[in-house]
């Protein structure tokens, strides 16, 4: 059984105990537990279930490689599924479910699969489940689904939040084990900023485990000192509970800080994402262990032989009474020497290298142990737990020769160097057959915006395995990364480390090297999605030779870990069946982030309200306390209308239409673009940039304008106004203020710098309402001031500026809805009190403010274009029946070469018509024209399509426009349109303004 | 061809599988071929695949430089969909999306074809305009799709907040049949239906140069050698332009990142595919369990097969904001890929300036949907030297200012 | 996320203050250009898969437009300039024939 030592665990406080629960059941561990580590305590080796065939599941790490021991956490608004066990801290109350299984932990349906685990090769699904056709979606796929998945779906609201640091250092360390304290200790002597991140809530890393000598010292007193000696340096950060996530170009970098996930009760963001910049990158990341590949290897308690020794060293919890060790190389004999140290049995020790040799294994054999050289593990038996192992010659195909008792197997198959965050932004690695790693290639390393490299490698995670040259390292890459950010200040000598002396590691990728099919089909590679051995090679045999091909066929190395443990032994496997080299067969790419990370930390603070930025006007305070029904539009939200009382939305906006019509309505027009155009050239290049005369316009008068883009295409129109001899003030479409502005720029930086132009975006400077129908000079010109208002000092299309009232006012009488109509510009700060003052005053006029929808009906009215209504970025003006717009004096203008290709210049193009349905009701949104015929592939050929489609309460029934084919020269003519229930609606082809047609109303 | 079965499994199940042969035959390059087609992912694939099939020419190469289905077939969130605006793109896409659901059965592989429905949110006025215009067209252009309001979008997706504070979801354009499919399956299907008609898939061929007399083509170079041929199909997505300039010629292609990400696997919590085009994001469910993410392009030339983490950061606040329910999962992976964007963002499949040489590329961000209807098109225009699912996307209707934009009705080419 | 130094402000801005704008040095072509040159102007690109030539604009900055040289398949930045100019300036060229011997661009080289 596993279980809790006595006088070990050098992270737990034995003095304080937690209680959380398992599946229901109450358990207690100790501050500074894992939620792994008090499991095991609580003698729960049984942590989970594969994700194919359900098959039982124990830790088989101690660290970030976990893919077993995976935990629903938590309830409610707290709620996280795929929480590994081995890097949770326990604390008081929390709750873990193990996942993947039905209906319980130990006795699970879906365990089945296991009987037919034959009958489900690599790959299976694409060879069967086709016939008949509709069973995939409604049966097959249903069944797959709901045994797939790991985790529950969350359900309800995060209760958490989350936040982002921004960090610009000169040296970034990613991992604070002695090499990374090493490095941010040199770094940080030499004078550069430091960040130095370490994803455990320890420092340390394996060395104080091992317990090596550092400096004379044991490695735990040395990791004290220098971890004193860096928080001394003020020009040094170091965080606990932070992974390096990623590594992207540029040095740009990602930390994920975990701040209370151990303790909930602390305050404050859960998750903290740090988006840093940094000159270098250190990635001192260290290595994990290898599993082996033999028969049984996935049963619970065949575990990583270091973890074993870190939950006995750590945590003071042995995995089993009786633990068989398993190895290719000398480290794993420390294991068995921690445990037998700890009292507890070691039965042998199974080393596949026929005659090794060393201080570790010496004293193995001095402390009593049995070391079997050349051996292997034939098969591992036992249900959800080690029951015993047989043994064999790894040189044979796996006759048991002798079968030992045991309830733990500690395996060790080497190390890999954790190269992932070297690789993420393209640092290239390198097999070193010695050491049978990959390791970072010196030569290939990722470069930066200067082309140099900005990622250094140290530690074991550059390959240095012994304390000695890991500790050396560290200090080297620190001084040469803070020396290439321009910091060499003199600082102390680099530590040094000592080693017990270690035999060479023998690559062991199957045990025996001669097993069986039977055997290789029980060999796990992949332990959460239940690859093995013969799965990669029935990949091989199929041609899926490429290491690509083979993980997506076989899902080796896809699953939550991504392969951390899986990949190498997988790929080592693939190479010999391919008869290649492991290094030609090559590595999968390795993505960010290094291990998961919350959504939530990458959304950080953007939820909710802050998820965009709203933009206001001085009077969408008044607006939104005055029944306003917004929309989005751009970052904006306009109201679409103003609903009162006992209204619905519809009756609000045929009011609003009605009272602008017959007595006077406001409209808050603040959206609208207003772009300064300044400068001694600003006509000439007005003149481009529109497609009409603007340069001719007289000081004091206003012109409508269209611009093109250069393809041609209409991209924005308003009102432009004529301030003084060399000032424009051109209006945008709301929301297109800051791409025309853009836009005028580019012109201006990048094709015309020549000319003498000023644009100034003045459009948050500006309240501007518009005062429209027929009472609205009589309401302005109750506010007093100390203009003449009348139609003959202030005619239709002309502005003037001065006071209305007790405001400095801009007033421009142009008009969107056919009315009389004044458009009021005041400073922004006065918005609101304007706008107070209108409603006011405009009480016995009958004043109502008006939204977005009765604009666009009143505009439709009188025939009005609407840039995004009847321009969609394919339409262009001569479609709207705009060529008075287009200045044919003019040599050049956007657009205009555009115009001239076969197919701008096609007679055949559809045109704006107004559109009447013979029964007077209104137009489907989006409804075509159609025609008769289909065309070659069998699609209704059509003849025109709607624009804008409303019901019209001034004249009681639908009006639209629409683009028809050749539609002008149609007048009268009665066409069909279709409505999605496959039936038609006929509609008259007509003039588009359906109201005032001589303008009379809005020019008196 | 041994055909697969649930019976020819059980039947290797007794015999430890050694019985299957290779997918795709490993062949060397012939000394010349019918066609070749430079670019062994999807589209390369599918369009061997019904030269052979629909017009019996078979002696055909598919050149791959590096692995088959390596490119973007591989690297895509697996949309599939035809709820297009314009008649040209709606018809290529129904047509893919038409094959896609006998492909399993016509390839003999089990390419996971999942018509599970497919929303795409309207968040605006003006996407409820432009997602009912599209309604409309679809209605007439044969693609089923429906205007549907927001509380059956909440039924079809009830992990959906559907009144978040900033873009409450208006409504959605429903395409039923739309889904996903397994994306790799579909190359390997492909590529093992193409072997089995004599067809050399050729891999870690890399062409370096295109060959020519007179103005017509008459073979490539390559890291294998020279192999001549009568036509040459290019099919190198994201390359395109590189590939182009061998044969000498510009296209009006740029190439730009697409970002995608998956979460960890979670039990079954969402049936549909859903996109938020306001918002930027896209999501559906693998039948693994993983929530599949897509988002924005960089707006700069990368062939990095990396992207930068900001469009990520996007993404996922959209999608958080949509279905807050995923705040809690965490991201497993992310990665990028190279795609091809034309100057209005709709493909080219097309004959080339060159006589004999034909293009297919500049499908942006939607690809992998287009596979079987792409492939059907350009073995067409191939075989035939004109395809009426080709006409419109000629390579040179941009001289004539005759473009196929679908960003009109607030749809990105997803 | 790449940073690119603003030649107008001194800026090394993030890319997140940047606005991308598509292929540098393009020669507008207007009334009285023929199709072709049209099209070429409007849509044929150099896309390379190499040194490449681009503008940006400090959007989120000084809002200046500039250009930069930069290698798409790596990233390196070779040089800002600024956008006042129908071809890179002398230094910028050397940069980047220092790091890429043989390069050519359009008819740059």
């Amino acid at each position: 059984m596993s279980t809790r030592l006595t006088g070990m665990g050098r992270l737990i406080n034995k003095g304080k105990a937690v209680e959380f629960s398992f599946n229901g059941k109450n358990l207690r561990g100790f501050e500074g537990d894992t939620l792994a580590s008090a499991l095991l305590a609580n003698d729960q080796m049984l942590m989970g279930r594969s994700f194919k065939y359900h098959r039982p599941r124990g830790v088989v790490g101690a660290g970030a490689e976990e893919p077993n021991a995976l935990v629903n956490l938590g309830e409610g608004g707290q709620f996280e599924p795929n929480q590994r066990a081995t890097t949770t801290e326990v604390f008081d109350g929390l709750q873990a479910q193990s996942q993947n299984h039905w209906p319980s932990l130990e006795y699970d349906v879906g365990a089945i699969n296991t009987a037919f685990a034959r009958f489900l090769p690599a790959g299976f699904y694409y060879k069967m489940f086709m016939y008949p056709r509709a069973f995939w979606k409604h049966v097959y796929e249903p069944v797959i689904r709901k045994s797939a998945g790991l985790g529950r779906a969350p359900k309800d609201r995060d209760a958490s939040t989350y936040e982002h640091f921004h960090a610009h250092v000169d040296v970034l360390v990613v991992g604070g084990g002695i090499a990374g304290l090493a490095a941010a200790h040199a770094a940080g002597e030499a004078g550069a900023r430091v960040l130095l991140m370490e994803q455990t809530a320890d420092w340390g890393g394996r060395a104080v485990v091992d317990a090596p000598m550092i400096d004379g010292i044991p490695a735990e007193d040395w990791v004290k000192n220098t971890v004193q000696a860096i928080e001394n340096m003020s020009n040094v950060d170091m965080r606990l509970r932070c992974m390096g996530a990623g590594v992207y170009d540029h040095g740009y970098a990602l930390g994920y800080e975990r701040l209370t996930d151990h303790a909930p009760e602390i305050e404050g963001p859960r998750h903290r994402l740090w988006r840093i910049r940094a000159k270098q990158i250190i990635t001192a990341t260290g290595a994990i262990e290898r599993p082996l590949s033999f028969a049984g290897n996935d049963i619970p308690g065949v575990t990583l032989a270091a973890a074993v020794r870190d939950y006995v060293v750590n945590y003071g919890v042995s995995m089993g009474d009786r633990t068989v060790v398993v190895t290719n190389n000398d480290d794993a004999y420390r294991t068995a020497l921690v445990l037998k140290k700890a009292g507890l049995d070691i039965p042998a020790i199974i080393d596949a290298r026929p005659d090794a040799e060393g201080p570790l294994i010496d004293e193995a054999r001095a402390l009593g142990i049995r070391v079997e050289q050349g051996k292997a593990i034939a098969k591992v038996k036992g249900g959800k737990r080690v029951k015993s192992v047989g043994i064999c010659a790894q040189a044979g195909e796996g006759a048991v020769l002798e079968e030992i008792a045991c309830d733990c197997v500690a395996m060790s198959g080497g190390w890999s160097p954790v190269v992932h965050l070297w690789s993420h932004c393209g640092g290239k690695l390198i097999w070193d057959a010695d050491q049978v790693m990959f390791r970072p290639d010196h030569e290939k390393p990722p470069t930066g915006a200067d082309g140099q490299p900005f990622v250094i490698t140290a530690g074991t995670a550059n390959g240095h395995l012994f304390t000695a040259e890991a500790v050396s390292d560290g200090w080297a890459a620190g001084r040469a990364a803070a020396k290439v950010a321009g910091h060499s200040k003199r600082g102390s000598q680099s530590p040094l480390g000592e080693d017990a002396e270690e035999g060479p590691i023998s690559p062991v990728w199957l045990m025996p090297q001669g097993a069986s099919h039977e055997l290789r089909s029980k060999a796990w590679l992949d332990f959460q999605n239940d690859v093995k051995v013969s799965d990669v090679q029935l990949a091989a045999q199929e041609g899926f030779e490429s290491v690509e091909h083979t993980k997506r066929y076989t899902t080796l190395g896809m699953a939550t870990d991504q392969g951390k443990l899986s990949n190498i032994n997988g790929l080592a496997i693939l190479s010999q069946s391919l008869n290649a080299d492991i290094p030609n067969v090559g590595t999968t790419t390795f993505r960010p982030p290094y291990t998961p990370i919350s959504m939530g930390a990458i959304t950080g603070a953007a939820r909710d309200d802050l998820f965009l930025p709203v933009r206001k006007t001085p009077v969408s305070a008044w607006s939104n306390a005055n029944g306003a029904d917004n929309e989005p539009v751009g970052q904006w939200r306009r109201p679409y209308t103003y609903v009162r009382e006992g209204e619905s939305v519809h009756d609000a906006v045929n009011r609003e239409v009605k009272n602008a019509r017959e007595n006077v309505g406001l409209l808050d027009a603040s959206t609208l673009g207003k772009l300064i155009v300044k400068g001694p050239d600003a006509g000439k290049f007005l003149d481009l940039m529109y497609t009409n005369m603007t340069s001719t316009l007289p000081v004091g008068k206003c012109r409508y304008g269209l611009m093109c883009s250069e393809n041609g295409f209409l991209m924005d129109d308003g009102v432009v106004v004529r301030m003084d001899d060399d000032t424009w003030l051109c209006h945008t479409t709301t929301g297109g203020a800051e791409r025309i502005h853009a836009h005028m720029e580019d012109w201006l930086q990048c094709e015309w710098w020549d000319m003498q132009v000023y644009v100034a975006n003045v459009t948050e400077q500006y309240a501007q309402i518009a005062v429209v129908g027929p009472k609205a000079r009589k309401l302005l010109q109750k506010l007093g001031g100390d203009m003449d208002l009348s139609a003959e000092a202030l005619p239709f299309m002309q502005w003037k500026a001065g006071r209305i009232g007790e405001f400095d006012a801009r007033v421009f009488r142009i008009s969107f809805s056919g009315e009389l109509s004044y458009e009021v510009a005041v400073p922004a700060g006065q918005g609101a009190a304007f706008w107070d003052s209108l409603i006011a005053a405009g009480e016995e006029f009958g004043v109502m403010p008006y939204g977005t929808e009765a604009l666009h009906i009143m505009r439709a009215e009188k025939g009005f274009i609407m840039i995004g209504d009847e321009t969609d970025g394919t339409v262009i003006p001569q479609d709207l029946n705009l060529n008075w717009a287009l200045s044919k004096k003019k040599e050049d203008y956007l657009g205009k070469r555009a115009h001239l290709r076969s197919h701008m210049a096609d007679p055949n193009r559809w045109k704006l018509v107004g559109l009447e349905t013979v029964d007077g009701s209104v137009l489907p949104d989006g409804a075509y024209a159609i025609a008769t015929g289909e065309n070659a592939n069998g699609q209704r050929n059509t003849q025109g399509r709607v624009t804008s489609t409303y019901y019209s309460p001034t004249l009681d029934r639908g009006i639209a426009m629409g683009l028809v084919h050749k539609g002008p020269d149609r007048m009268g003519e009665v066409i069909e349109f279709n409505k999605v229930d496959g039936t038609t609606i006929a509609a008259k082809i007509v003039d588009p303004v359906f109201y005032d047609k001589e303008g009379a109303k809005q020019n008196v | 061809m041994k055909r697969y079965s649930a019976f020819a499994v059980a039947r290797e199940a007794m015999r430890q599988h050694k019985g299957w042969d290779r997918a795709w035959a490993k062949r060397a390059p012939k000394k010349k071929y019918d066609v070749i087609i430079v670019g062994a992912g999807g589209h390369g694939l599918a369009t061997a695949y019904y030269l052979g099939k629909n017009f019996g020419i078979t002696n055909v190469a598919v050149l791959e430089k590096g692995w088959l289905g390596g490119g973007n077939t591989g690297r895509n969130t697996t949309i599939i969909r035809s709820n297009y605006l314009q008649d040209p793109s709606a018809a290529i896409y129904e047509k893919a999306r038409s094959l896609y659901e006998t492909m399993s059965q016509d390839l003999n592989y089990n390419v996971m074809f999942s018509p599970r429905g497919l929303i795409m949110l309207a968040q605006t006025q003006h996407e409820v305009r432009g997602y009912q215009r599209t309604a409309q067209a679809n209605a007439l252009q044969g693609v089923q799709t429906e205007w549907i309001g927001p509380q059956r979008v909440k039924e079809l997706c009830p992990i959906m907040n559907i009144s978040g504070p900033r873009y409450p979801v208006l409504g959605g354009l429903y395409q039923e049949r739309g889904g996903t499919a397994r994306h790799d399956a579909v190359a390997w299907g492909y590529a093992r239906a193409c072997s089995d008609m004599g067809m050399d898939i050729i891999q870690q061929c890399e062409v370096t140069g295109v060959r020519q007399q007179n103005g017509k083509v008459v073979g490539v170079d390559t890291s294998q050698g020279a192999i001549d041929c009568d036509k040459l199909g290019m099919v190198v997505a994201g390359h395109a332009g590189v590939m182009a300039k061998m044969a000498g010629f510009r296209l009006p292609i740029e190439s730009v990142a697409l970002q995608a990400l998956v979460s960890e696997p979670i039990k079954p919590c969402m049936d549909v595919v859903v996109m938020a085009n306001t918002v930027h994001g896209y999501m559906s469910q693998s039948d693994k369990g993983e929530m599949v993410i897509g988002g924005g392009t960089d707006g700069f030339n990368n062939y990095t097969q990396r992207g930068s983490f900001h469009h990520i950061e996007e993404t996922v606040r959209a999608l958080v904001e949509t279905f807050p329910m995923i705040s809690r999962l965490k991201m497993l992976r992310q990665w990028g890929g190279i795609v091809d964007v034309t100057g209005d963002r709709s493909p080219i499949l097309s004959k080339t300036p060159v006589d004999g040489v034909f293009v297919n590329c500049g499908w942006g961000t939607g690809g992998f949907k287009a596979i079987p209807g792409s492939g059907w098109a350009m073995a067409e225009l191939m075989a035939k030297g004109q395809s009426p699912l080709t006409d419109e996307f000629s390579m040179y209707r941009f001289r004539e200012g005759k473009f196929i934009d679908e960003s009109v009705a607030a749809g990105v080419a997803h | 996320m790449l940073t690119l130094h603003c030649p107008y402000c001194g800026v090394d801005a993030d890319e997140t203050d940047l606005h991308a704008g598509g292929e540098a040095h393009l020669k507008r072509a207007s009334t009285g250009s023929s199709d072709d040159a049209f099209e070429d102007y409007l849509f044929m690109r150099e896309n390379p898969k190499g040194v490449h030539f681009e503008r940006w604009r400090h959007a989120y900055g000084c809002g200046k437009w500039f250009l930069a040289a930069r290698c798409t398949a790596t990233l390196q930045v070779f040089g800002t300039y600024r956008a006042q100019t129908h071809e890179p300036p002398q230094d910028i060229k050397d940069a980047i024939s220092a790091q890429r011997p043989g390069w050519s661009w359009g008819n740059f080289r």
